[in-house]
């Protein structure tokens, strides 16, 4: 597998019905190449929840999910509202959902904290009224 | 123990996802809060859960758990059931509270 594998997923805000289906198509994918299973459930973990914050966070945005021989990177951005305050944002716990995506089991603020901890890089820049990108590197 | 053991001695009520109740159940994992069973639900684990929506179908596929168990009678959304069969992922049902699920399965030894 000396190609490099690049897959793009558009993600709506608010759509709950297609939510998730980004990352179960990236699983997918990195099952078929035959991505050691440690490394494709950090992946999924990852690409879940940053897609689940363009759903939920965001105005809409895009998942890239770059496959290269010895890493995996993926990239989710999107187009606003941006975050006023990324060190808060990412402490475990914090989360500005509202109470009826919380019903639904999602805003338990340890999005930010996986997406973290699963990845071997993890950079997040935000910049209010522009936009979130969020690069996650996970090594083979 | 597969799904379809566990179900029938369980007493609980298969919706959905039929055609994989030949899962192998290696643990279970209990929690409706959905960024916590991502990270910490294992692979093969019954879940246990009152959440019904679609979207508990992805996190399912995306760990790889042997099936969904929703509990206390919650009525499973049409499009999760959709979806649970399209990705061959048992969804169980039961009127019991998850706190007599665990008691059940543990008494099977899982
Ligand atoms: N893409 C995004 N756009 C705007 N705000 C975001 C985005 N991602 C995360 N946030 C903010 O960071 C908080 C924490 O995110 P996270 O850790 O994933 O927890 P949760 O999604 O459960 O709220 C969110 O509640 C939200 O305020
Ligand atoms: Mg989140």
């Amino acid at each position: 597998m000396g190609e490099m594998v690049k897959l793009e997923y558009r993600v709506s805000s608010e759509d709950f019905e297609r939510a998730g289906d980004a990352s179960s198509n990236t699983k997918k994918v990195l099952k078929k190449i035959g991505i050691p299973s440690d490394v494709i459930r950090r992946a999924a973990i990852v690409t879940y929840e940053a897609e689940m914050n363009l759903v939920i966070h965001s105005m809409g945005g895009e998942i890239v999910v770059e496959i290269f021989p010895d890493r995996i990177i993926v990239t989710a951005k999107d187009f606003g509202p941006g975050i006023p305050d990324v060190d808060k944002a990412m402490q475990e716990g914090y989360s500005t959902a509202p109470d009826r995506i919380r019903e639904m089991g999602f805003g338990a603020g340890m999005g930010l904290p996986n997406m973290k901890k699963c990845s071997d890089d993890f950079s997040i820049e935000s910049e209010v009224g522009v936009g979130t990108e969020v690069v996650m590197t996970l090594y083979i | 123990m597969t799904v379809k053991e566990m179900a029938g001695r369980l007493n609980l009520k298969p919706a959905a996802g039929l055609d994989a109740m030949e899962n192998e159940v290696a643990g279970a994992y209990v929690c409706d809060l959905l960024s916590w069973v991502m990270a910490h639900a294992g692979k093969g684990s019954a879940w246990v859960t009152i959440q019904a929506h679609v979207n508990i179908v992805a996190v399912a596929c995306l760990l790889d758990l042997a099936c969904i168990i929703v509990c206390e009678g919650v009525e499973v959304d049409a499009d999760t059931l959709e979806k649970a069969n399209d990705e061959g992922m048992p969804v169980l049902t039961t009127t019991k509270d998850a706190y007599s699920i665990c008691c059940g399965l543990k008494d099977l030894g899982i």
